[in-house]
């Protein structure tokens, strides 16, 4: 109740009416933590909790991993460096690594070039029937992978891109593209009419105006679009799984499963290793353009 | 600088039509003011004029050439937009020299235009900073920087006032026209302001419904509005409207009291316009009940009651009295309007 005496002056000098002894009682310390620093807690630990234990698996030798009487599960007492000498050493790690980056920068940057072009022209051109394209392009979104490969795999075949990364990097802005696209129509939305129309009147073509104007207050838009096609397309398995067959032009979520499983041994240390090092990339991006992602989400472009 | 027609003008937003065939002459220099109760149509006319808005009906010329058909950037003209519309991320500098730039001009001419708007807008010192660091009065000031560094035949702006406080209103007020002035460049200019029209324009052209009401100089209008609507929109605080018959004696309002009438009054008039710094204290007036004074200081406004109407009286003399008192007041009866039962000016 500490919190409640400081703000006693203030109470006394006006009417300390029932109200404001609510807000008093609901902003005390022990309240607080009741009702929101320990949901917080519980909630972080659930979440964070596979990343400890991929991370502790990780340096753990051998013999710590298989025997759970003699050492403690959740901690290491003698860590090793073991299992991604194996991994980077032992295995194509590297390989399916930059295939993944590869695959991922190249669908990010096709579904976003697609994404500006769609977005703009459905918000600001306003052509006949441009809401329903708009509807369709969602609609596009709401079909599931796991139905969509199957028609998918038919053309990959008939493209002869089977077994390429082209397999990937074309049909992953099938799910990037609609998301993409409606995540910059809100945001090309906060943007003024007025700017364009200024623009207009100062002699720029559409081009122009998308290129000088409205591209540039979109930053922050283009950059979470972008970070979530790079998460998706990192983390995608279905169609990777399916387009992509020899040991060597694999992604790192399928490789894993299936070059560090061999028949029932599970490789749990390398395993783990692996999904270490895979998740990296992804949180670093995040945590680089974080503000962005969150203000292209919820703020508009201020003047 | 040039002329600006627009003839038999329509516009229709799919079956609403919005501007029902609007004709506005500008001469060359001239300062046009649009003005209106908002949803009128004027700001539709400006976009017209500017080609934001396509025309639905009716034609527009500048300088003599219709362009209807012809795209924003090739028309010639310059837009100050109500929130400006400066490029955020640009500095002013970037702002101003942006139509100039993408019209590949030579960066020395660039720089010399810029320099020049600067000075005359006194920008000198702020060249460098973002919109965001500039004040209100700033912004619009950079806005309007951006007009006229292109030289245009005609500045349009779209009521580039109403985010300003009041007192930097009628600063930038008088501040636009003596640029207006100084520059000659033809000028349309649109507001909701009574008030903006007259101090600023050389004519008025009033609209309502997607119509023009009347259109001439702010004196003409004041001195004689065409109709009603006119009437009660042109003059702060607006003229007193009474509805009533015209008989022998004068003319009867509802409450009964016969306001007096000029001579050779016509006798289909159906309602008596009077201003209210038209009328004067006087013991051979009519009486009403005093409902409110408001002092000004320079004069007293007076809201008085005659039965269920309402008059309002502006006197320069330092009215005494409280509600519920009597007060007598007497219509100049040169200053009297009449109009018919068709809302339209009777001649007198």
């Amino acid at each position: 109740m500490t919190e409640a005496a400081v703000n006693a002056p203030e109470a006394k000098s006006t009417n300390t009416s029932s109200a404001q002894l609510e807000t008093m009682a609901w902003d005390s310390k022990s309240r607080r933590f009741v009702l929101l620093y320990l949901p917080l807690c519980c909630f972080l630990i659930i979440l964070l909790f596979p990343f400890y234990w991929m991370t502790v698996t990780a340096f753990k030798p051998n013999a710590e991993l298989y025997n759970f009487a003699e050492h403690n599960p959740f901690w290491i007492t003698s860590p090793t460096l073991d299992h991604i000498r194996m991994l980077l050493f032992e295995t194509a790690y590297p390989r399916w690594l930059w295939t993944t980056m590869l695959v991922s920068v190249c669908a990010t940057v096709l579904s976003l070039f697609a994404s500006v072009l769609a977005a703009y022209a459905i918000q600001r051109l306003r052509f006949k029937g441009s809401q329903y394209v708009g509807l369709a392009i969602y609609l596009a979104y709401l079909v599931p992978p796991s139905i969509l490969f199957i028609p998918l795999a038919t053309m990959v075949f008939q493209l002869g891109l089977f077994d390429t990364p082209f397999a990937l990097i074309l049909t992953y802005p099938t799910f990037l593209i609609p998301f993409c696209t409606w995540l910059l129509i809100g945001y090309f939305k906060s943007i003024p009419f007025e700017l364009e129309e200024c623009a207009l009147i100062d002699g720029a073509t559409r081009v122009q105006i998308l290129w000088q104007i409205t591209l540039p207050l979109a930053v922050p838009g283009l950059i979470s679009a972008g970070i979530f096609s790079f998460t998706l397309s990192w983390n995608e398995f279905i169609y990777a799984l399916a387009f992509i067959q020899s040991s060597e032009n694999k992604t790192v979520p399928v490789a894993i499963l299936t070059e560090l499983v061999t028949g029932d041994v599970y490789q749990w240390g390398a395993l783990m290793a692996g999904s270490l090092l895979g998740s990296l990339p992804v949180a670093i991006f995040y945590s680089f353009f974080v503000d962005y992602y969150v203000s292209s989400l919820t703020g508009a472009v201020k003047e | 600088m040039a002329t600006v027609s627009v003839r038999q003008a329509l516009k229709s937003f799919g079956t609403t039509r919005i501007l029902h065939g609007v004709d506005v002459e500008i001469a060359d220099g001239e300062f046009v003011v649009l003005v209106g109760p908002s949803g009128c149509g004027k700001s539709t006319l400006l976009r017209m004029i500017a080609g934001l808005e396509n025309i639905s009906g009716g034609e527009i010329a500048i300088d003599g050439r219709v362009v209807n058909n012809v795209p924003p950037k090739d028309r010639d003209i310059a837009m100050v937009f109500q929130n400006y519309a400066l490029y955020p991320h640009m500095t002013v500098r970037q702002n101003m020299a942006f139509s100039m730039k993408l019209a590949k001009a030579p960066a020395d001419i660039m720089e010399a235009e810029v320099q020049r708007a600067a000075k005359i807008l006194g920008l000198d010192a702020l060249l460098d900073r973002y919109p965001r660091q500039l004040s209100g009065g700033q912004r619009q000031r950079v806005a309007m920087g951006r007009a006229i560094v292109r030289h245009p035949q005609v500045f349009l702006f779209d009521e580039p006032l109403s985010n300003l406080d009041a007192k930097l209103r009628v600063q930038m007020r008088s501040e636009i026209r003596e640029l207006q002035q100084r520059l000659g460049t033809t000028t349309i200019y649109v507001t909701h302001d009574q008030i903006e029209a007259m101090t600023m324009a050389d004519q008025i052209v009033v609209m309502n419904g997607g119509r023009i009401e009347q259109s001439g100089a702010p004196l003409a209008l004041y001195d004689k509005p065409a109709n009603l609507f006119v009437a009660g929109f042109i003059g702060s605080p607006a003229m007193n409207l009474l509805p009533g018959t015209v008989t022998d004696r004068g003319f009867r309002i509802p409450s009964g009291t016969l306001l007096p009438l000029p001579p050779h009054a016509p006798a289909n008039a159906a309602t008596y316009g009077i201003r209210p710094e038209h009328m004067s204290l006087s013991e051979d007036g009519v009486e009403g009940t005093i409902v409110l004074v408001e002092p000004t200081g320079s004069e007293t406004q007076v809201t008085l009651r005659f039965g269920e109407t309402v008059l309002t009286g502006a006197f320069r003399e330092r009215v005494q009295g409280r509600p519920g008192d009597k007060l007598r007041v007497l219509p100049d009866l040169d200053l009297v309007h009449l109009f018919g039962p068709d809302g339209a000016r009777l001649p007198s």
